[in-house]
């Protein structure tokens, strides 16, 4: 009878392990970044591209708009694909679009502008990419909504999409 | 006579810097060896040279010529990128799991053999 019951529970342990371990294997193991380990961004200074003066985050996000940080550079290809969205955002009145150019040759980055046409009010330089770090980024490109105290309402990762874009009109229009 | 002792101090001056310059790589190898680089995941962000991995190193480097600490700098990236980021996990609700499992295997295995022995 007590033989019984330890086999009954070794093979409960084997059925339990394998249903662990069957599940694991079709679970993502790759990290996606969650905006709930992350969600202010933290007032930073960086040298305008074009200018090169120094300017201070929280004095592009003051206005009344919301407004949206892009993180491109002119070697990322998927950057090139979502200008397009970027150019039309550029046309809506409640927002106020930033450009951080991550690590980047200034001359190149002047040129893709030149190229594909300006969507930012003002671009930011990230030579080093810290800036980047700060914000929670892990690569180009990404895209943050944040309000006017630079709590972070929504962020993409990777390229925008249409669907993408759509919501961030909507999220502009309410 | 001035001039030695000049020398003297300017020789301190220039060991102390360089042990210093030391200290600090070394602090960095450690504290980047222990950071998950986040886009290639099977690399710490000592090994990666991945943009991301790069732009860690001078950060960590930036954040302890600021004076912050070891634990500081992981506080800082855990707040950024989550515990995921760093290969020594803390203990938390969410990681409890992972730490005790290992002690009651080992306690429970180490009844079994207790059993075993005594029982003989």
């Amino acid at each position: 009878m007590k033989k019984n019951i330890y086999f009954f529970i070794l093979f409960l342990a084997i059925i339990i392990i394998f249903i662990l371990l069957y599940k694991a294997i079709y679970q993502s193991n790759s990290y996606i970044p969650s905006l709930s380990t992350n969600n202010k961004i933290n007032n930073f200074s960086a040298n305008s591209l074009f200018s090169d003066n120094k300017i201070d985050i929280k004095d592009l996000s003051k206005l009344e708009k919301i407004t949206i940080i892009n993180i491109w550079a002119s070697w990322c290809a998927p950057c090139r694909n979502e200008h397009k969205y970027l150019m039309k955002l550029r046309q809506h009145p409640n927002i106020n679009l930033i450009g951080l150019n991550y690590k980047d040759d200034p001359s190149k980055a002047k040129k893709f502008i030149e190229n594909f046409g300006n969507p930012f009010s003002k671009i930011l330089k990230d030579p080093k990419g810290i800036i980047s770090i700060d914000i929670g980024a892990y690569g180009v490109p990404e895209t943050y909504i944040v309000d006017n105290k630079l709590n972070i309402i929504k962020k993409f990762i990777g390229e925008l999409t249409s669907n993408n874009y759509e919501e961030i009109v909507n999220i502009a229009n309410k | 006579m001035k001039l030695k002792k000049l020398l003297i101090i300017f020789s301190i001056f220039m060991f102390q810097s360089v042990s210093f310059a030391n200290n600090n790589s070394l602090l960095i190898e450690k504290i980047t060896k222990n950071l998950r680089c986040l886009i290639c995941q099977g690399q710490s962000v000592y090994d990666s040279q991945s943009d991301f991995a790069n732009s860690v190193k001078i950060l960590v480097n930036k954040k302890l010529e600021e004076g912050n600490s070891e634990k500081e700098i992981y506080e800082y990236l855990i707040n950024k990128y989550g515990q995921w980021v760093v290969y020594d996990p803390e203990i938390s609700k969410k990681t409890l799991f992972l730490w005790l499992f290992p002690v009651i295997l080992f306690v429970f295995g180490g009844l079994l053999i207790m059993r075993k022995v005594f029982i003989k």
